[in-house]
C-alpha cells in the first residue's frame, strides 16, 4: 500500500486516504476529432513496467487531484506535482533520467 | 423551543477518554483566493483571526478559521451567527470570485477528552500524531468516513464529520475508548 | 513417557498451578506453560490426527512452525479451531479438544485411510474425481465436504472485540532474540523512533536456552538487562505477543498483537492489528530447525532436537525418558547435553556425517555418550508412540543393523532462516551451499518509496548461526557505535545436507518418510509428482498439497524442494522456493475485521427524519450507504398493501417523501454556466434565475450517468440536484474536470447535500397543506411549475422547488437539516385534515413509472445513452461540445438498431418479471435464442389496477401495438404489447393544477 505526499496540502498520505485516477497527461479529444484520436483518448492506456505518470486525488484529505511519477515494478516514487501541469516538471524528469538511464521519456 | 437539533442531541460516552457529541456549531465553507486582501479582511471580520496558513487552524474563542485546501477555508462561528456570517462574507467578498456556503447543518462535531485522547483516534485515523503540529487541522478518514480534527485544548481533540454518519462516528469513538483498550498502558 | 521434571523450567512458575482440560480430561500445568508444554508434562504426547490418513500426531516443535499440535480451544462464543498448542499460553480453565477424528482421538474410523494410503498418492484428488462427470456433484463433493476442513467451525457469535491501530516508526525490529535486542539497543541510542516486537511472551529467543555467554554473563541475564535498558528509552516501544504478519509496499507492516488470548474475558480487546508504517524494517526473526526424512518420522515422540531442548530448559518437561538423537550437524548435541543435565538418558547420537569430531561431539563423548557416525535411522518403531529406532548406514539402502529402544527421537536436519518478511515485498534469496539453506541476499532487498532497501535481515534470520557473529551483525545493521556486545559460544563443525535417510532408501521406506505431517505429504508423493512431469515447485506444491497446511510448510518446504530437485536431477537453487506470502502465521478473522462489526460494520447514513421512520414501521431499503424507507408498514399490513395504500393516498390526497438523500451541489463563478453546459447534455447557462430544469449527465464514453433538477440560484450560481447514490460521485466528477482539465475556469463547487432536509409534498392537497403552514405564496399564479422560491414557511427557513416526480401537484421543500425533524412533524400535524401520509421509495418508483419517467440504475446500466431513452429533447443541438457528445457520434451509438425505451403492457394484466428478455426469431452464433429487447422497470400499478413495465426494444417506438414474447421460468411465456411509456395522465394536467 503506497504512501504519496500530496503537493497541495503537504500531507504524506497513505493509500487509504487517496483515490486513484489512472494515467496522467491525457489530451482530451471532443467533437470534431477522428475516430483514432478519440479511441486513443478514451481507451488506449499505457501499461509500462517501469516509469509511469498517474493521477491521484487526496480524497479523504484536501480533496485535490495531483500527479505522481512512480515505478510500477519497484513502486519507487520519483515525485508528486500539481495536477495543473501540462507535462512533468523538468527537475523531476531529470531525476527520473538519472535513476533510470534507459527511460524513454514521459510522452 | 428551538427547532434545530444536532444529529445525536449531545450523546456522550465515558471510556479511557470521554467522547461526546458537541452540539450545533456554525460552519461555513468559504472558497476563494486565500491570499487576496479582501479575503483577509473578510476572515478577520468573521472570526477575528488571520487567514490560516496551510493545514493550520486559527482559534479565537468560539470562532475559528481552518485551512481545508489551497482554495478553501472552514469558518467556525456560534450556530446562531452562521446565516449572518455568510451574508457578511458575501458582502465583504463582493466583486471577487468566491463561494460561501452555510454547512452548519451538514456536520456533526465531537470532542475526545482525556490524557489518552490521541490513542482513541490512533485506532481510526491513518495519521502520524508525532508529525501533527500544534494548531494543525488534519483532514483524514475515521475508519470508513471522512473527518477532520484538531487539538482544541490540552488533552482534547475536536473532530468533525458529516451529519448523516454521526451515529457511525460516535459508535467508532465509543468502541475505541473502551476501558482496557489503551494502546500504551502504563 | 513424557513428564514434568522435578526441578528447572525457566519460564514456569511452580507456585501458580493452573487447571485445564483436554478432550474433557482434567489436566494441570503451571503459569508460564504453553498448552504444548502442559500436555507433554502430563504425558499427552498424541494430540491429534493428520488430515488425509488420520495418522496419530504428536507435537513436533516448540514454536510457530508446529504443524501437528492444533486444537479447538474454548467454548461457545470463545471457541476457535486450529489453535496452535506451541504458541498458546496456558490459562486457568482452558478447554481444549483434539481435531480430525471420529469418534475419538484414540479410536478413529478415518484411520482406515492409512491402510489405503497406496491408493491415495499425491494428486489423488485430481486423478480420481474426474469421471464420470455427474459423480462430482452427487458423490464426490458431498463425501469430500464431509471429510474436508480441519477443525470445527465456530457456531456462536464471537464474544470478543478486536481493533486496529495505526502507528509510525523510523525502524521496526521484528524478533526479540539477542539479535533484535542488540539492534534495538544500538538504534535506540541514536534517538530513532524504534519499535521492537516479539511474537512470544518472552524475550531472548534461542540464546537463553542454549546457555550462551554474552558480555561475561549468562544470556538470560544479558537479555534482562538489555530489556531494562531499552524500556528506559522513551523513543523505543517494546511489544511482546506481537507477530509481524506481513510486510507490504512502502514499509507497510501488519503486526498482530494478541492482547488477551491468555486472559480471555478480561474486558480487553482480544487482538489488535497494528497497521504500521515503518521507515525501515529489521528482521531478526531467527531460524527454524528442519526435520530429517526417515521412515516413521511422523510417529508421536519424534520431535525437533531444538524443541526437545526447549521443553527441558524452558518448561522442565521431558519428552521421553530415553531420547535418541539423530542429526547431520553439531547443534543437536546441545540437546543431548541438555537431556543429560536434566538427568535423562540418551542411548545414542546417530550422526549421518562420516565423521563428527567437533568440540560438541567431543564433549558428548567425554560425558560417556555413544556417537554413531555415518549412520541414520532406518525405521522408527511404534504407532501411537515411539518405542524404538533401528539403525542403518546413511550411505546404504536401509538394511536394519541394530534396534535401540527409546520413547523419543530428537532430530535435526539443519536450520532454515525465517525469511518470510524479507521475501514478502520482493527481497531475494541465495542458496548457501555450506549451511544448506536459503538466506537473504543483501544485494537484492525489497525496496521502498525512495528506491532504497526497506528491509535488513540480521542474525540467524540472515543465515548467521553463531551467537557472537549474530550480535556483531545486529549491532552493525542498526548503525551501532563502538564495539558490538561479544558472546562466547562453541564453534560448530560443518553440517552435511541430508535430504533422505538413508540415502539409498527404497520405495517402501520412502512411503513412510513424511515431509508435511499435517497434510500427509511424503517423500514418495513429491517423487511421484516429479515423475508425472511436475517441474515447477509451485505446481508441485499444489499437486501434492506440500506446504499448504496451516503451518504453510515452515518445516517441510526446504526438505520437499530438495527431494524435488533430486528427483529432477538439478540443483536446489534452480528449483527455487515457493512464494512466501503473508500472514506469517494465521491471524484471526476478528483482527482482520477490526472494529467493523455490528452497528459499525459499515457507515449507515441517516437523514434527519430517520428516527421518525424507524418508529413508524419503516421497511428499509439500502440506497448506497443511506437507508431509506421502502414503505411504512402499519399494523398487520403486508409490504405490497402498504405500497398500494401510499400510492392511492398520494394520488388522491397528499403524500410526504423524505427526499433529503438527493445530492445537492452548488456551482458558482463567472464560468459556472459554461461549465454546466459542458457537464449536462442540455443548456444550463440559459436557465433564468428563479427557474428549474431537468438535466442529464453523461460519461465521456457517452453513457447516461446521472440526472436531476438544476436550479438557477443567482446570476453566477446554480444548485445541481443529483441522484441519491450520485452526490459524492458527481461532486468528484465536477472537481476532476475543474482541477485537471479546465483549471483556468473560474468555478467553485460545494457539496451541500447534507445541509438540507428535503421533503416532497405531492398530491392534490399539497397546496392546501403548504398554505396552512403559511408564510409563502404557493398559489398557481404566483408560483408556477419548474420555479423555486425562498422564504419562511410555517416558521422554517425554506426553499421550495415546484417540481414533480410523481405526476401530482408537488412541491419539494428544503429546510436546514437540523430543523428537518421539526419540519416533518409540522407537516404531519398540519396535514392531518388533508389526509397526509408519508410514502416510501417504492411508491415513488411506481408513481414515476406510471408517468414514464426514467430512473438511473433501472433504465440505465452503463450501456444506455440518453437517445435510447427518447430523451433527445434534453440534448442540446446548439452546443458544440459537452461531455459524452463525441462518444455519442460514434456509428454504433447513432445506429437506428439500438434498443429504445417503450412501455409494455401484459395481455393478461399481470406483472412481467424484472429483467425478462423479449425473444426474436432465430439463434445467435452460440446457438442461443436471439433477443430484441428487455424489461428495465416493472410494477403492479394500483392506480391503473394492472401490471405496467418499461423496457428497451429494438425499433421500439416504431412498433407500437406489437406483441412481444418474454419467456420466463418453467417454460412459460408472458405476452406483452408495446405501448407509450406514459401510462397515467398523459397530458400532465394533474401536476399543473
Amino acid at each position: 500500500m503506497l504512501t504519496l505526499e500530496c503537493p497541495c496540502c503537504g500531507v504524506k498520505a497513505e493509500e487509504t486516504e487517496l483515490q486513484a485516477g489512472g494515467e496522467a497527461h491525457l489530451k482530451r479529444y471532443g467533437p470534431g476529432s477522428s475516430d483514432e484520436e478519440f479511441d486513443g483518448y478514451m481507451f488506449s492506456r499505457k501499461n509500462p513496467r517501469g516509469v509511469h505518470f498517474e493521477r491521484w486525488r487526496h480524497a479523504y484529505g484536501c480533496g485535490k487531484w495531483f500527479l505522481a511519477a512512480r515505478c510500477t515494478a519497484t513502486l519507487e516514487v520519483f515525485g508528486t506535482y500539481p495536477a495543473q501541469s501540462k507535462e512533468p516538471p523538468a527537475e523531476l524528469q531529470a531525476k527520473i533520467k538519472a535513476k533510470r538511464p534507459g527511460w524513454e521519456g514521459w510522452k | 423551543m428551538s427547532k434545530a437539533v444536532s444529529a445525536l442531541e449531545g450523546v456522550s460516552h465515558n471510556g479511557f477518554v470521554a467522547v461526546a457529541e458537541a452540539g450545533l456549531r456554525g460552519m461555513i465553507t468559504l472558497r476563494g483566493d486565500l491570499a487576496s486582501a479582501k479575503m483577509k479582511k473578510a476572515v478577520k471580520a468573521a472570526t477575528g483571526t488571520a487567514v490560516p496558513a496551510r493545514r493550520r487552524i486559527e482559534l479565537n474563542g468560539d470562532k475559528a478559521a481552518a485551512w481545508m485546501s489551497p482554495d478553501e477555508l472552514l469558518i467556525l462561528v456560534p450556530y446562531a451567527d452562521a446565516v449572518a456570517t455568510v451574508a457578511a462574507l458575501e458582502a465583504a467578498l463582493a466583486g471577487e470570485h468566491h463561494l460561501a456556503a452555510d454547512v452548519s447543518d451538514a456536520r456533526a462535531v465531537f470532542t475526545v477528552k482525556g490524557a489518552r485522547a490521541q490513542e482513541a483516534l490512533m485506532k481510526l485515523c491513518p495519521v502520524d500524531f508525532n508529525t501533527l503540529a500544534e494548531g494543525e487541522i488534519r483532514r483524514t478518514r475515521a475508519a470508513q468516513v471522512a473527518c477532520a480534527f484538531w487539538k482544541s485544548a490540552e488533552d482534547e481533540f475536536t473532530l468533525v464529520s458529516f451529519r448523516s454518519v454521526a451515529g457511525y462516528v460516535m459508535g467508532l469513538l465509543d468502541v475505541s475508548a473502551r476501558p482496557g483498550s489503551e494502546l500504551f498502558p502504563a | 513417557m513424557s513428564t514434568r521434571l522435578q526441578k528447572g523450567g525457566r519460564l514456569i512458575d511452580r507456585t501458580k498451578p493452573l487447571s485445564f482440560s483436554f478432550n474433557g480430561k482434567r489436566m494441570r500445568g503451571f503459569a508460564g506453560d504453553t498448552l504444548a508444554s502442559a500436555l507433554l508434562g502430563q504425558d499427552q504426547m498424541m494430540v491429534g490426527r493428520s488430515f488425509k490418513y488420520h495418522r496419530p500426531r504428536g507435537v513436533i516443535a516448540s514454536g510457530a512452525e508446529e504443524p501437528n499440535g492444533l486444537v479447538g480451544l474454548g467454548q461457545g462464543g470463545r471457541f476457535e479451531p486450529n489453535q496452535r498448542l506451541t504458541t498458546t499460553e496456558l490459562f486457568e480453565g482452558a478447554e481444549t479438544a483434539s481435531q480430525n477424528h471420529w469418534p475419538s482421538l484414540e479410536f478413529d474410523v478415518g484411520a482406515i485411510n492409512d491402510r489405503f494410503a497406496r491408493f491415495l498418492p499425491g494428486g489423488f484428488y485430481y486423478k480420481t474425481f474426474m469421471f464420470p462427470r455427474f459423480a462430482w456433484k452427487h458423490v464426490f463433493e458431498p463425501v469430500i465436504r464431509q471429510s474436508a476442513g480441519l477443525g470445527r467451525v465456530p457456531q456462536n457469535r464471537d464474544e470478543d472485540r478486536y481493533e486496529y491501530a495505526y502507528a509510525f516508526a523510523d525502524l521496526v525490529i521484528v524478533g526479540g532474540g539477542i539479535a533484535g535486542l542488540a539492534a534495538a539497543l544500538a538504534a535506540g541510542r541514536q534517538g530513532k523512533r524504534v519499535w521492537l516486537i516479539e511474537q512470544s511472551a518472552h524475550w531472548g529467543g534461542r540464546a537463553v536456552v542454549d546457555a550462551v555467554q554474552i558480555e561475561g554473563t549468562e544470556a538470560s541475564d544479558w537479555v534482562k538487562d538489555a530489556v531494562e535498558a531499552i524500556e528506559g528509552m522513551e523513543n523505543v516501544t517494546l511489544r511482546t505477543r506481537t507477530m509481524a504478519s506481513g510486510l507490504y509496499d512502502h514499509g507497510y507492516l501488519l503486526m498482530y498483537e494478541r492482547i488477551a488470548d491468555h486472559t480471555p474475558g478480561d474486558g480487553r480487546p482480544r487482538h489488535r492489528l497494528w497497521r504500521m508504517r515503518a521507515g525501515h524494517v529489521i528482521t531478526a526473526t531467527g531460524a527454524i530447525e528442519r526435520p530429517l526424512s526417515f521412515a516413521g518420522n511422523d510417529i508421536p515422540g519424534v520431535m525437533l532436537a531444538s524443541a526437545v531442548r526447549d521443553y527441558v530448559v524452558n518448561w522442565a518437561v521431558s519428552p521421553g525418558d530415553r531420547t535418541v538423537i539423530v542429526t547431520n550437524n553439531d547443534d543437536a548435541y546441545r540437546t543431548a547435553l541438555a537431556l543429560l543435565d536434566a538427568g535423562l538418558v540418551v542411548p545414542a547420537i546417530i550422526d549421518a556425517r562420516p565423521e563428527a569430531k567437533g568440540p560438541l561431539p567431543e564433549a558428548a563423548r567425554a560425558r560417556g555418550l555413544r556417537v554413531v557416525e555415518g549412520h541414520g535411522i532406518a525405521k522408527v518403531k511404534g504407532s501411537k508412540r515411539v518405542t524404538g529406532v533401528s539403525l542403518c548406514v546413511q550411505a546404504g539402502e536401509g538394511a536394519e543393523l541394530e534396534t535401540i529402544s527409546c520413547d523419543a527421537v530428537a532430530m535435526s536436519g539443519g536450520w532454515s532462516p525465517v525469511v518470510h518478511l524479507w521475501s514478502h515485498c520482493g527481497g531475494k534469496l541465495i542458496w548457501d551451499e555450506a549451511q544448506a539453506m536459503f538466506r537473504p541476499d543483501a544485494k537484492r532487498p525489497a525496496t521502498g518509496a525512495d528506491g532504497a532497501a526497506m528491509v535488513t535481515a540480521i542474525g540467524s534470520a540472515n543465515g548467521i548461526l553463531n551467537a557472537h557473529e549474530v550480535l556483531a551483525d545486529a549491532h552493525s545493521a542498526a548503525g551501532g557505535k563502538g564495539a558490538a556486545p561479544g558472546a562466547v559460544c562453541g564453534e560448530d563443525a560443518p553440517m552435511m545436507p541430508v535430504w533422505i535417510m538413508p540415502q539409498g532408501a527404497g520405495p517402501a521406506l520412502r512411503m513412510k518418510m513424511w515431509l508435511d505431517p499435517q497434510n500427509d505429504v511424503k517423500v514418495s508423493d513429491v517423487q511421484l509428482a516429479a515423475r508425472e512431469g511436475y517441474e515447477s515447485v509451485e505446481h508441485t506444491k499444489r499437486y501434492t498439497t506440500l506446504g499448504m497446511a496451516t503451518d504453510q510448510g515452515k518445516i517441510s518446504n526446504i526438505n520437499g524442494l530438495a527431494v524435488l530437485s533430486d528427483a529432477l536431477n538439478r540443483g536446489i537453487p534452480e528449483t527455487g522456493t515457493t512464494t512466501f506470502r503473508p500472514p506469517y502465521t494465521p491471524i484471526s478473522m476478528g483482527a482482520i475485521a477490526g472494529e467493523a462489526r455490528g452497528e459499525i460494520f459499515q457507515p449507515l447514513r441517516k437523514t434527519p427524519m430517520h428516527g421518525w421512520h424507524e418508529t413508524h414501521g419503516a421497511h428499509w431499503e439500502p440506497v448506497g450507504q443511506w437507508r431509506r424507507a421502502y414503505c411504512y408498514l402499519r399494523h398487520g399490513e403486508g409490504v405490497h398493501d402498504a405500497v398500494n395504500r401510499e400510492i392511492r393516498n398520494t394520488r388522491n390526497a397528499v403524500g410526504l417523501l423524505d427526499a433529503s438523500t438527493l445530492g445537492k451541489i452548488i456551482v458558482k463563478g463567472p464560468d459556472a454556466g459554461r461549465f454546466l453546459d459542458m457537464l449536462y447534455t442540455n443548456m444550463m447557462s440559459t436557465l433564468p434565475v428563479g427557474k428549474c430544469r431537468y438535466g442529464l449527465m453523461c460519461s465521456e464514453n457517452g453513457f447516461l450517468s446521472d440526472d436531476g433538477v438544476v436550479v438557477r440560484l443567482t446570476e453566477d450560481s446554480w444548485l445541481c440536484h443529483t441522484t441519491t447514490g450520485g452526490a459524492e460521485r458527481i461532486h468528484g466528477w465536477m472537481e476532476d474536470w475543474l482541477q485537471c482539465e479546465w483549471w483556468d475556469w473560474k468555478v467553485y463547487t460545494a457539496n451541500v447535500t447534507e445541509e438540507y432536509a428535503q421533503v416532497a409534498i405531492a398530491g392534490p392537497n399539497a397546496r392546501k397543506l403548504l398554505e396552512k403552514l403559511g408564510g409563502m405564496d404557493v398559489s398557481r399564479e404566483a408560483f408556477p411549475a419548474m420555479e423555486w422560491r425562498e422564504g419562511t414557511l410555517g416558521g422554517f427557513r425554506a426553499r421550495i422547488y415546484r417540481i414533480s416526480f410523481s405526476g401530482e401537484l408537488s412541491y419539494e421543500v428544503a429546510v436546514p437539516a437540523s430543523e428537518g425533524r421539526a419540519f416533518w412533524d409540522a407537516l404531519l400535524a398540519a396535514g392531518e385534515e388533508f389526509g397526509v401520509m408519508p410514502y416510501g421509495t417504492e411508491a415513488m418508483h411506481i408513481m414515476r413509472a406510471e408517468k414514464g419517467f426514467i430512473m438511473i440504475g433501472d433504465e440505465t446500466d452503463g450501456t444506455v445513452i440518453p437517445q435510447d431513452l427518447n430523451l433527445g429533447w434534453a440534448i442540446s443541438k446548439k452546443k458544440p461540445d459537452y461531455l459524452g457528445k463525441r462518444a455519442q457520434e460514434r456509428s454504433f451509438m447513432a445506429s437506428p438498431d439500438r434498443w429504445k425505451l417503450v412501455g409494455l403492457e401484459t395481455l393478461d394484466g399481470g406483472v412481467i418479471p424484472d429483467g425478462a428478455y423479449a425473444v426474436a426469431e432465430g439463434v445467435n452464433a452460440n446457438g442461443q435464442r436471439n433477443t430484441q429487447g428487455r424489461v428495465t422497470s416493472t410494477y403492479f400499478s394500483p392506480t391503473l389496477g394492472k401490471g405496467i413495465a418499461m423496457g428497451l426494444v429494438r425499433h421500439g417506438p416504431d412498433r407500437m401495438g406489437e406483441v412481444l414474447d418474454f419467456p420466463v421460468d418453467d417454460g412459460k411465456v408472458v405476452k406483452a404489447r408495446i405501448v407509450d411509456p406514459v401510462f397515467y395522465d398523459k397530458e400532465g394536467e394533474k401536476q399543473n393544477v
